[in-house]
């Protein structure tokens, strides 16, 4: 027996176990190494404190600056919403969170259906639009690498597949939400190992650059 | 009963109108998606149709799917259809009988060879299983089937322990039970999965068969298409408030009073097919959802272990949460690991670090 019934199972059984065993020891892997190696000693005498400055800097650097804005309006606006609209959708959507509630206990409010359905159409058009740009941006084409676009794939797959599943455009379901699960799996395997790690290490990237500035006394 | 009573004459003696015979076919043409041009052909194959020989073998079951097909209240058109078979072999309701019943079976196969049908419900124990886990007259599962699908029209596994194993079949799976479609495949089978299944699937597929003497159009797990082609999901009267995102919470919160959808209650109607909501149970008197608990799932394969009744489609069976906390400090050991690594090697180059001045290079040069 080979059936859509069997490969929903097999998503999310087997595979889900084995995602999350990938996801668990190359994210840990990651953040341990890069917590652990720190930063180079600065023997400069300090001109101010670090936590503050850092602190600020993980919001402040999360909108941009007025300049970034004029030069880059699109990367910012479209950026912006998918991004939003990705990590409402992940967050606030029926079955996640009953997900949530399932493995780990917890569990929180949940958006409307149609809400939902609104924000992931909204951000699959941003991930239309964001390659576009990328794949018509002189620039950004040249300093695109192999990496930007199976990232890209990785992402778009799952809020596809998520989209096909609620609108039930597969049939049979199973084999819809199976390839919705599989393609979420496959991000996670992937999350430690590429760009996509930005996820975690965002935070500790500004938290350094910030710490950084105030450290010499300069606004950041 | 003469077994050469066609089936107009037996439906007539039975008390049962023409005007009704003929509903009864309109029902099952449009129940099978047929075009209503064929309702008297329907009628007509049917009215001339003697009764094929079934014989019906039960193994590892609980005797439900029997219950659900018999035991319908009211003597319904259905069950006379049902009843105009020549059930030859029945070995629940034969029990009493014993080796008359074995002969009964021994003589149906010898008589209507490569004509009769058979009905299995239960699972079977597969060949390499000990063949003591169910017999019936000393015979294994396993043998009884072999030998009795040898020179049989066509198989219908009745009921989701036959289509696909069912709960004997659940995880560990003590007994190698198997369903007949992963033991038999060199003759037609039709899957009527379900726990029970609707009675109503099997005497549609049964006119189908005495209509156009052949199996109608299945779907990737052999299932009539008729029955098993639109999920419960999309055919149910709920589905409405799923869609505007109302769902109860619990059993007795104000959602489950205004009936909202039982999606978060764990609800299979999304990945379920079958007809429940279209043909309802009882007399068309209601069903699970309607009663306000959700769909288990229980046509569909491996039920039981796909995840608890009571969490939601989205749910995984089970997670190892120990293992997961092992991977999770065996990575976190590893980047513990490789980041020291790096920090030792820092230090000793240091340490091995020798000043260079310029004019010791100028000499050295």
């Amino acid at each position: 027996m080979n059936g859509a019934m069997e490969f929903l199972l097999w998503t999310k059984g087997p595979m889900f176990q084995i995602a999350l065993g990938i996801f668990a020891v190359g994210m840990l892997a990651r953040l341990f190494e890069i917590l652990l190696l720190g930063r180079a000693t600065n023997h400069a005498e300090a001109r101010a404190g670090e936590w503050l400055p850092g602190l600020r800097t993980v919001f402040t650097r999360t909108i941009p600056d007025p300049g970034t804005f004029r030069r880059a309006p699109f990367d910012v606006l479209v950026g912006w919403i998918w991004h939003l609209g990705f990590i409402i959708v992940l967050l606030l959507s029926v079955p996640h969170v009953e997900l949530v509630a399932g493995v780990f206990g917890v569990s929180w409010p949940t958006l409307p259906n149609p809400v939902i359905d609104l924000l992931t159409a909204i951000t699959l058009a941003g991930l239309v639009a964001a390659l576009l740009h990328r794949l018509l941006h002189p620039v950004k084409r040249r300093i695109s690498i192999p990496q930007d676009y199976l990232v890209w794939a990785l992402t778009f797959a799952v809020v596809l597949t998520g989209y096909l599943a609620y609108h039930r455009l597969v049939d049979p379901y199973p084999l819809a939400l199976g390839m919705h699960i599989l393609s979420a799996e496959l991000l996670l395997i992937c999350l430690p190992f590429t760009k996509l790690t930005h996820i975690f290490t965002t935070v500790f990237a500004r938290w350094y650059n910030g710490a950084a500035f105030g450290r010499k006394g300069v606004r950041s | 009963m003469a077994a050469t009573q066609t089936l107009a004459e037996q439906l007539r003696a039975q008390g049962v109108s023409r005007r009704g015979f003929l509903k009864f076919c309109a029902a099952t043409a449009s129940l099978m998606a047929l075009p209503p041009s064929l309702i008297p052909r329907i009628a007509e194959a049917l009215e001339a149709a003697r009764r094929p020989s079934v014989i019906w073998l039960s193994f590892q079951e609980c005797t439900g799917c029997t219950e659900s097909l018999t035991r319908s209240h009211a003597p319904t058109l259905e069950g006379l259809i049902f009843e105009a078979i020549s059930l030859d072999y029945h070995h629940t309701l034969q029990a009493a009988s014993g080796e008359a019943a074995e002969a009964a079976r021994l003589q149906a196969m010898r008589d209507n060879a490569g004509a009769y049908l058979v009905v299995v419900d239960g699972s079977i124990p597969g060949p390499e299983a000990n063949p003591g886990y169910s017999t019936v007259a000393g015979h294994s599962n396993h043998a009884i089937l072999m030998e009795t699908v040898e020179h049989a029209a066509a198989v219908i596994a009745v009921g989701t322990c036959a289509a696909f194993g069912g709960l004997p079949r659940a995880a560990p799976n003590p007994t190698g039970a198997r369903a007949v479609m992963e033991l038999v495949d060199d003759k037609p089978i039709v899957n009527i999965s379900g726990c029970p299944p609707i009675p109503m699937a099997i005497t549609g597929v049964l006119a189908h068969y005495l209509t156009f003497g052949r199996l109608p159009e299945l779907d990737a797990y052999r299932r009539p298409l008729a029955f098993f082609g639109e999920s419960i999901h999309d055919r149910c009267y709920r589905r409405p408030f799923y869609d505007q995102g109302l769902f109860a919470e619990s059993f007795d919160d104000e959602g489950a009073r205004q009936g909202w959808c039982l999606y978060r209650l764990g609800c299979k109607g999304p990945t379920t097919y079958n007809a429940c909501a279209t043909q309802r149970w009882n007399g068309a008197t209601s069903w699970p959802i309607e009663a306000g608990h959700p769909c288990l799932g229980c046509s569909e394969p491996a039920f039981w272990d796909a995840g608890g009744f009571y969490q939601a489609v989205s749910v995984p069976p089970r997670v190892n949460a120990e293992a997961l906390l092992g991977a999770g400090a065996a990575g976190a050991a590893l980047g513990a690991g490789t980041a020291l690594a790096a920090r030792r090697f820092t230090r000793h180059e240091q340490q091995q670090r020798e000043p260079v001045t310029v004019e010791a290079l100028e000499k050295r040069l």
